[in-house]
């Protein structure tokens, strides 16, 4: 996807971009973390393994503070995201992309006033010229140009994928968190989203969490694999060592 | 949230707070610069204009059936020439403005409900926040002042409708002319019937908007919460019409309206 490169100001410090201690969280009485320690450093592609229910995206929820953690602290770009004022969090989310499980398209708007969404709203954009060329060129690298005046109804769960990762992207994110973004995709659409998250890292620099049971594309994405298992991260090492690891459980995620 | 069906005095306060600071949120992001006008006009559009034909149907068919019910009454005290007094005062004053307001509850409320509960179950209010935007200002400013402008407006539209249908009443037994009966209906309508009914419409908008956006924002997870959020939606607004109508029928009388 056609994107400047990133102008980094707060990032600068080496150091995690995030950076998670001993966060738990529970609904009622469903204890979902109960201990997650995660860093994610600059210009990394960091792939999350586990089954589903485990907490994964309950964890990089946490992260936006789309919910917050009872014990622990999140920090991205080293400010403590619970603490933040609603200005600050906003301005905070401007800087991370958050790839939806489903897409998350909004379904009463057709796919350009999805991708114009963003830029009216977040980046308060007026200019209908600059508005119509940021979109036709963040469509046609999705690949999707005449899907502008689709719905979303209209749309394939692929291509809902891809327009809701141009939606992210339109913003020009330093961080990614892609939630199962290849889950329930044919191998051939896998391996496009996965070639385009690494794009990401190699064209602009994006450093990126992806949630993912899809062996195939943690190995064409991974930089490094933790596997997460009743809300604890219970192995960590690059995608060879945990292909080769010893451990039954950890075994299992890659057969 | 208190769960359907179990009613805790814990429960009862802690969705009463949670109520309040929904509201608090509405109020403070009316006030945002960079309010969305399209999005409100196309709200009205949604919310009012498609509501429209249902509202002139019951309005009409509220006058005309009123009418031809009074009618062999007043007929009996030789009062028939009071007809067209005493319909267009309690249309304005009562009838049309509750009866308006509990349709638009059901279809207003139960739609807000039910579309702000689909858009919280598939993410898209999360997306919506996490891009940074301000779903509130977005999703649930317009909708709840769409629902304050349109609401009095269809009321006015039924009121105007139900005369034309008491008219249409009165024309069957004895032809009447036009410029007689509105002349004698809205000689007798006073300030103070239309102000306090005007005002009340504007608190009922107000009522619907409000509890369906409030349960549909915060509807749970799952499908089936999309049903819950749109059902307590209309159950909800329902109710605090009827409040409502209690609370500023006390207020008109000791104003002395
Ligand atoms: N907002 C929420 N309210 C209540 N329970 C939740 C909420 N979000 C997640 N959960 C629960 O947390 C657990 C983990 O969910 P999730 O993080 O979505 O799993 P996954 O690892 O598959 O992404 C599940 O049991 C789910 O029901
Ligand atoms: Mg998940």
């Amino acid at each position: 996807m056609s994107q400047e490169k990133i102008t980094d100001e707060k990032v600068s410090e080496s150091g995690p971009v995030i950076e998670i201690r001993s966060l738990a969280k529970s609904f009622g009485s469903n204890e979902v973390l109960k201990n997650i320690n995660l860093d994610l450093n600059k210009e990394e592609n960091l792939v999350v393994l586990g089954k589903s229910g485990t907490g994964k995206s309950v964890t990089i929820k946490c992260i936006v503070g789309l919910l917050t953690q009872d014990k622990g602290t999140v920090k991205v770009f080293g400010e403590e995201v619970a603490v933040l004022s609603e200005d600050d969090l906003k301005a905070l989310r401007v800087r991370i992309g958050f790839l939806f499980q489903s897409g998350a398209l909004y379904d009463s708007m057709t796919v350009r006033e999805n991708l114009e969404f963003p830029l009216r709203r977040v980046l308060m954009l007026k200019d209908k010229a600059e508005i119509d060329t940021r979109v036709t060129e963040i469509l046609e690298g999705a690949g999707l140009p005449e899907a502008i005046d689709k719905t979303p109804s209209e749309l394939s769960g692929g291509m809902r994928k891809r327009i809701g990762l141009a939606r992210t992207m339109i913003l020009k994110p330093e961080i990614m968190l892609y939630d199962e973004p290849t889950t329930g995709l044919d191998p051939i659409t896998s391996k496009e989203i996965s070639e385009l998250i690494q794009s990401m890292k190699k064209n602009y620099h994006v450093s990126s969490i992806i949630i993912t049971h899809d062996i195939a594309c943690a190995k064409i994405v991974a930089d490094r694999v933790l596997v997460m298992a009743k809300g604890e991260i219970v192995a960590e090492g690059s995608y060879d060592e945990l292909e080769h690891s010893k451990d039954e459980f950890v075994n299992s995620f890659f057969k | 949230m208190a769960q359907e069906g179990t009613l805790s005095i814990k429960g009862i306060f802690e969705e009463a707070g949670n109520q309040v600071l929904f509201m608090f949120r509405f109020f403070r992001n009316i006030f945002r610069f960079n309010f969305e006008w399209n999005e409100l006009i196309r709200q009205c559009y949604m919310i009012g204009y498609k509501s429209f034909p249902l509202v002139a149907i019951t309005g009409f068919i509220v006058g005309f059936v009123m009418t031809l019910q009074a009618e062999p009454t007043m007929k009996e005290f030789g009062a028939e020439s009071y007809i067209p007094r005493m319909v267009a005062v309690s249309l304005i004053r009562e009838i049309c403005p509750v009866i308006i307001a509990l349709i638009c509850a059901g279809k207003m409320a139960s739609g807000i409900g039910a579309e702000l509960g689909s858009m919280k179950v598939t993410e898209q209010v999360e997306a919506m926040e996490v891009s940074g935007a301000n779903p509130i200002q977005y999703l649930v400013v317009t909708r709840i002042l769409a629902c304050i402008f349109m609401v009095p407006l269809l009321t006015i539209l039924a009121e105007g409708l139900g005369m034309a249908g008491s008219y249409s009443a009165v024309n069957i037994s004895g032809h009447v002319s036009p410029t007689l009966f509105f002349n004698k209906a809205f000689s007798s309508v006073a300030f103070g019937d239309l102000l306090p009914s005007f005002i009340k419409t504007v608190f009922f908008g107000y009522a619907i908007g409000f509890v369906g956006c409030y349960k549909g924002y915060n509807s749970d997870r799952g499908t089936e919460s999309v049903g819950v959020a749109a059902n307590s939606a209309v159950v909800n607004a329902s109710l605090w019409i009827i409040v409502i109508d209690g609370i500023a029928v006390q207020i008109t009388n000791a104003l002395g309206y």
